[in-house]
């Protein structure tokens, strides 16, 4: 594989490059360390060139595609784009965030390429020709992953999998490219974005998660997480329990059937601990559970676990919190 | 309006599963097989469909004769023909493999709408219907939770899942869609519809000739590491959720 680089593809939104992109930086600067290959970027868009730029001072070169088309994003142009040049450098791997973007347009482009996928990977070994760990089962079990002849090898890393750190000291190149693409590539068009309830709703990126589960009796008291949420600057989450009930749409929902979540800290509030949810959870930092219920099968994995009612636990925990933000 | 639907049989979501000695497998016997829980809502929106538009549902799973269960169900709950690829003569396949053959029975009984679950819940690559649409050459909404087809104007306009909310999407048919939970709600399968699957003969497809070659590997299967289990922090309120507040200071968790 040496001698070839390592492109990571950079998604971005109207913040800027995303955690989970910055997280796909490091994920390549470590793997080109272990193969002795050189990594670089890719990004496409229209008038990112700042972005492009943050690129090059992490990695040595970043290919940009600038077109108007690139504006909005399109799994169609992406792979139409990704292809030629794939096929101009021959790159000895490819590796993107598997975001909702990322799983959206990397299997296009694998079966464009007849390339191995393999997707949503926690880590890599690299003794013995590189391997790849994920989950599987709904994270009950973990698969070590190997191409067999593939060129290129194509991965996505499961967000926040990777530490990140930006170096700001290398002075890459950016090879900006103009593609030759048309509007009738296009075969899905985004017409609207439509947001849940502003900032809490982002859980993939969420440093702090508060969660509820059947135990929090009704939608309307989900203000008390959403206030415990508020002063840990973490975002809200639920049981299936609480979106079968109808007491929060679906995006909430953490579990096997929901998002996989993997914060530093996860608050579970009348969480039972189902299988199904700890699918979603388990790979937490720090687990801390609020349960009446001293069997509770959530009690086996939490690292704190307080038995009692929630609604007189969780009142007092914020003011605990609020105190000891002011020490 | 030709819809098909691509299910899978995974091992049920709750049971604890045991690696099968050093080999990179479960232990296969006698655990309980279930269709991948976002099948089901693939299966649901084609029957919506049907009613709304007429034609006919192909359901398609690539699997060992035990899935002929699922197939079963599919038709209990109201397929027109269902189609198993029998996968015994095939020793490995990845997902890359799988979409090939899938792509091309597909092309092969002709298509207006595809539906496949958003991903499986054993392997969860999440990407087999992605895949079947750019071997066809066509449109893929990813983890939709609505669907408005437009029979007429050959387009769809779905909701599909991002980070932090949805996007309102308009594509060309023909599509794939794969489903995500809350699309909607899967119903129960009639009694005369069980009666009927009981007595339908299952048509199986050998894909052996085909020669795919797979391009990943699993190698390994391990149990993830046990979480030690943490404690319970003893006494009442205030004491309890100061001592909590207090340790996840010092953990520098907040
Ligand atoms: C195919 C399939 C997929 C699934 N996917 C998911 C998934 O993605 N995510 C998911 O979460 N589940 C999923 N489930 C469902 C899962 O099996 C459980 O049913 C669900 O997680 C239970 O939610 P819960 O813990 O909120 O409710 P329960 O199990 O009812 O637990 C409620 C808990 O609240 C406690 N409680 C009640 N009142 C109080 C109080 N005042 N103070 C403190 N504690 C209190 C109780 O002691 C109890 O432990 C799935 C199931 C299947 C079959």
């Amino acid at each position: 594989m040496s001698g070839k680089e390592i492109w990571v593809i950079a998604e971005y939104g109207e913040e800027g490059i995303k955690k989970s992109a910055w997280e796909a930086v490091s994920a390549v600067r470590l793997l080109s360390e272990n193969l002795k290959t050189e990594p670089a970027a890719v990004i496409l868009g229209n008038g990112i060139g700042r972005f492009a730029e943050e690129l090059s001072k992490e990695l040595n070169r970043v290919y940009f595609f600038e077109h108007p088309l690139l504006s909005k994003y399109n799994a169609n142009t992406y792979v139409r784009c990704l292809y030629y040049l794939i096929k101009e450098k021959n790159p000895a791997i490819i590796l993107a965030a598997a975001t909702f973007r990322g799983k959206d347009y990397i299997p296009r482009l694998s079966a464009r390429l007849d390339c191995g996928l393999i997707s949503d990977c926690i880590g890599f070994e690299a003794d013995n020709g590189v391997s790849f760990k994920r989950y599987v089962y709904g994270g009950r079990l973990i698969a070590t992953v190997k191409f067999e002849e593939s060129e290129p090898c194509i991965i996505t890393i499961r967000p926040r999998s990777f530490a990140y750190k930006k170096t700001g000291t290398v002075n890459g190149e950016i090879l900006r490219i103009v593609p030759n693409i048309e509007q009738q590539d296009i075969m899905v068009t985004i017409q609207e974005i439509i947001k849940e309830t502003g900032k809490r709703s982002d859980l993939s990126e969420a440093d702090v998660i508060v969660s509820g589960g059947r135990g929090m009796k009704g939608a309307e008291n989900f203000k008390l997480l959403e206030e415990l949420a508020d002063v840990l600057g973490g975002a809200v989450g639920a049981s299936r329990a609480v979106v079968d009930a109808g007491w929060l749409p679906h995006t909430f929902q953490i579990g096997q059937t929901g998002r996989v979540v993997s914060p530093m800290l996860y608050i579970a509030c009348g969480i039972s601990g189902a299988p199904q949810h700890l699918a979603g959870m388990s790979t937490s930092k720090c687990i801390v559970a609020i349960n009446k219920d001293p069997n509770a099968p959530i009690f086996k994995i939490a690292d704190y676990g307080i038995v009692d009612d929630l609604f007189k636990v969780v009142p007092v925990l914020i003011e605990e919190i609020k105190k000891s933000k002011k020490n | 309006m030709k819809i098909i639907v691509c299910v899978k049989e995974v091992p049920d979501t709750a049971i604890a599963l045991k690696i099968k000695g050093d080999s990179p497998e479960i232990e296969t016997e006698n655990i309980p097989w279930v269709i991948n829980p976002y099948d089901e809502y693939a299966m649901e929106e084609a029957l919506r469909l049907k009613e709304k538009f007429g034609g006919d549902i192909t359901v398609i799973t690539f699997g060992q004769k035990r899935a002929e269960n699922i197939l079963r169900n599919c038709i209990a709950l109201g397929a027109d023909r269902v189609l198993r690829i029998n996968d015994e003569s095939i020793k490995n396949r990845d997902g890359l493999v799988t979409s090939k053959i899938l792509a091309k029975v597909i092309k092969d009984i002709g298509y207006d709408i595809i539906l496949c679950g958003k991903e499986s819940v054993d392997y969860g690559y999440a990407q087999t219907g992605q895949m079947i649409a750019e071997f066809l050459q066509i449109s893929c909404v990813l983890a939709i939770k609505k669907l408005d087809v437009s029979p007429l104007n050959k387009e769809a306009i779905c909701h599909r899942e991002i980070e932090g909310g949805l996007e309102v999407v308009k594509c060309n048919l023909p599509a794939v869609f794969t489903a995500q939970k809350g699309l909607n709600t899967p119903r129960y399968a009639s009694l005369s519809g069980i009666m009927k699957a009981k007595k339908t003969k299952i048509e199986t497809l050998e894909p052996d000739a085909w020669g795919f070659k797979p391009k990943i590997r699993i190698t390994n299967l391990s149990y993830p590491p046990k979480r030690q289990e943490g404690k319970i922090i003893k006494g009442t309120l205030p004491d309890t959720a100061e001592e909590l507040v207090k340790n996840l200071k010092e953990a520098r968790l907040i």
